[in-house]
């Protein structure tokens, strides 16, 4: 009898959840605490975070420490002042970015991650955190589980192909393009155009694969968008013959693009050693992460942000409430659209090319992990998710690698373990904190208590 | 509870109104009118059929046949956000709050119909997007006071009690400018004390908003106080139809409650 009551405890009770358990312990006892000593508690976590930050390097440690003391201080500012509290964090992190460039010689290296991110890795970085905050409003907000974004990641790299290179060689036209000689064939356009006009066409896209898909729930948009994110670069790869015509220059790709700038200043060359390439590109690329994050953030406090975040609690309810379902959602895909479109097209700008192999699914998952590992729904903890994890990705885990290998004489290749490596942060971000490092309040009780939505519908409605 | 309007005005009609779920018929050609103005019932024993009726007429359910027409206007098979926006504003029998917003939030989204902020206006924050959302802030405020709820506006909607988050449902159904407000068992759970409030407050609410109340409703004492008019549903099929007093006495409404033997043994 004991042994079937082992088994049965195993059955009900397996490793996981008891490890679960361990750390739900720790997570009820904090629950059952007053206020003031979950204050207390919170200063000591982060005095340990700030310590144990020290060990990969004191910069890290020491930014992390100014946040933290940041965050403590204005809940003590007189209250005249306490409204503008809110823009201290974002104003410090803007601050120490933007002055990257300056420091970054001076920095050394970190302990266990290697160097300290370069400008091209911190402009890469900007990137994917355009893309996730973008997925983060499809994901996040409405609660739609995208996982073919990576499709409007192509769309605007091909867009900006198009119009900034020499694809189309028997066609000339100029338009503002700063950089290319005037007698170079193709369409060039300036690339600040382009953005917009890439995120535009993006959004359209991101319509037209909305209309019909979102009228599906939970499991069955994920796979539907899968799809779609498998077939744009499936048309991208075999587009060079499209009815005869060359569209897509198929498995190749389109290459060189033009670069970025203003009228002779061109971000490829740069000017001096002041307005060096890899500053200016990064610097533009801080700009547009700046927007994306004010743009995401304007809309969670608007009327269609409430519209988001009810379809995601309640779709039901929201339509009952005069939320018409199919629009709402469908602007959210459009948005997230438009914002993977622009971190598309500067991307291809960036590298100066495109290939359709650049987007594979694990482009898409890779993102998707970043808004998961951040913490949905949170713009803030979705920038900090995917800044980690693309930084890991460009050099971290090389970086791992060597220090691994140096110390215990092993002669193993790290990055070509990336993805399960990300699979496992992932897996150990569901079973401890699985709102995200840094989640929203209310994706934050979602996680522990849960939502109730029961489908009701028989029939779907526009 | 006696000015029923006479003139004929009736600001919901639904006609043959038929729904199958396979081969069971919810809803069997049931033909019913709400007088503006009113306050009417809906009642019946579990699983009469009465929120199947509900969801059709806010759009949740298409009828199988059969027409409804809302203000003079066939809303038949019409999505919910549009009949919510012609002004049927609905409650659930189980609450079904937005649970991690605010109950302010709530309300905002219940006017979400009435807001015009689009996605550009959004994020560029215009003057007038700004002042729409202070005044509709504020109106929120008010609702939720109107409602009964004190204190509660930035709560978390799953933190308030349960005759809280009964009263939120109604101050978000109302949010939506409702000409018609269907309650769908209200006062389930309630104390008589509170049941008591809530039969005032439809009572407030008709007199002050000259709103239009459809209720289903358990609780008798509710529908008897309060409705001009009840109808009873069983097994889909109206069975009977007229002012309280006249359904208490109907026999084949007692059969429907409590079977045959009652209404012999009371003959």
């Amino acid at each position: 009898m004991a042994e079937t009551g082992k088994v049965v405890d195993e059955i009900r009770d397996p490793w996981y959840h008891r490890w679960g358990g361990f750390f739900g312990e720790w997570r009820r006892r904090y629950r059952g605490l007053d206020d003031r000593q979950q204050r207390q508690v919170g200063i000591i976590l982060r005095v340990a975070i700030v310590i144990l930050l020290f060990f990969i390097g004191w910069p890290v440690a020491l930014l992390v420490a100014a946040l933290f003391t940041a965050q403590f201080a204005v809940g003590y500012l007189p209250p005249p002042y306490r409204r503008y509290g809110r823009f201290a964090i974002p104003l410090i992190v803007l601050l120490v970015v933007l002055t990257y460039p300056f420091y970054l010689g001076n920095l050394g290296t970190m302990s266990l991650l290697g160097d300290y991110p370069t400008l091209g890795t911190m402009t890469i970085m900007g990137v994917f955190s355009m893309m996730a905050v973008g997925l983060n409003i499809v994901v996040g907000y409405a609660g739609l589980l995208d996982l073919g974004y990576v499709a409007f990641y192509a769309m605007g790299a091909y867009t900006v192909a198009w119009f900034a290179s020499v694809q189309f060689a028997h066609r000339s036209v100029h338009l503002g393009a700063s950089g290319v000689a005037g007698s170079t064939p193709g369409i060039h356009i300036s690339i600040w155009a382009l953005l917009a006009i890439a995120g535009i066409f993006t959004a359209f896209i991101g319509i037209m694969i909305g209309l019909p898909t979102l009228r599906l729930r939970g499991d069955y948009l994920a796979i539907v968008t899968l799809g779609f994110g498998e077939i744009l670069p499936q048309i991208a790869r075999n587009g060079d013959s499209l009815a005869g015509f060359n569209l897509t220059n198929g498995p190749n790709g389109i290459t060189p693009i033009d670069p970025p700038g203003f009228g002779r200043l061109n971000f490829l060359t740069g000017s001096g050693t002041f307005w060096t390439s890899e500053r200016l590109f990064f610097w533009a690329v801080l700009v547009l992460v700046a927007i994306t994050i004010f743009c995401s953030l304007r809309l969670r406090d608007s009327r269609l942000g409430r519209a988001w975040i009810a379809i995601r609690e309640d779709e039901t309810a929201a339509a009952a409430m005069g939320v018409p379902l199919m629009r709402t959602k469908t602007w959210a895909y459009a948005t997230g659209a438009f914002f993977g479109g622009v971190a598309g097209a500067y991307f291809a700008s960036f590298k100066q090319s495109t290939f359709p192999g650049d987007f594979s699914f694990n482009i898409s998952a890779f993102i998707l992990s970043m808004v998961i590992l951040g913490g949905m729904g949170n713009v803030w903890g979705v920038v900090f998710g995917a800044c980690f994890l693309s930084f890991l990705n460009q050099q971290g885990l090389s970086d791992i690698g060597h220090s691994f290998n140096h110390t215990f004489g092993t002669n193993l290749d790290v990055p070509k373990y990336q993805f399960g490596i990300y699979g496992l942060i992932i897996v150990a971000t569901m079973l401890l904190r699985p709102e995200g490092l840094i989640p929203s309040a209310r994706r934050k009780a979602e996680f522990h208590e849960g939502v109730h939505d029961a489908p009701l519908y028989d029939a779907q409605h526009e | 509870m006696s000015d029923v309007p006479k003139n004929g005005d009736d600001i919901l009609v639904a006609e043959n109104i038929r729904k199958e779920f396979g081969g069971l018929v919810a809803s069997n050609d049931v033909d019913f009118t709400i007088p503006r103005g009113s306050v009417v019932s809906l009642i019946g024993p579990n699983g009469a059929g009465k929120t199947t009726f509900f969801n059709m007429l806010t759009g949740v359910y298409k009828p199988t046949a059969g027409r409804i027409t809302f203000d003079g206007l066939d809303v038949t098979g019409k999505p919910p956000h549009f009949i919510t926006e012609r002004g049927i504003g609905r409650t659930f029998q189980n609450i079904r709050l937005f649970q991690n917003m605010t109950a302010l939030e709530n309300v905002l989204v219940g006017m979400h119909a009435r807001l015009r902020g689009g996605i550009i206006g959004s994020i560029l924050r215009t003057p007038r997007i700004k002042t729409e959302e202070e005044e509709a802030r504020v109106r929120g405020r008010e609702l939720l006071r109107y409602c009964g709820l004190r204190n509660t506006d930035d709560e978390v909607s799953r933190n308030l009690s349960y005759g809280d988050q009964r009263r939120l449902e109604v101050a978000r159904a109302l949010a939506t400018k409702p000409k018609l407000l269907l309650l769908d068992e209200p006062t389930a759970g309630m104390n008589p004390q509170e049941t008591g409030d809530f039969t005032a407050f439809v009572e407030k609410l008709r007199s002050e908003e000259g709103l239009t109340v459809l209720l289903i409703e358990h609780d008798m004492r509710v529908v008897m106080n309060c409705s001009d008019r009840v109808t009873v549903l069983d097994y889909g099929e109206k069975i009977a139809e007229g002012t309280p007093q006249e359904v208490q006495r109907d026999t084949r409404v007692i059969e429907a409650y409590l079977g045959k033997q009652a209404v012999e043994a009371s003959q």
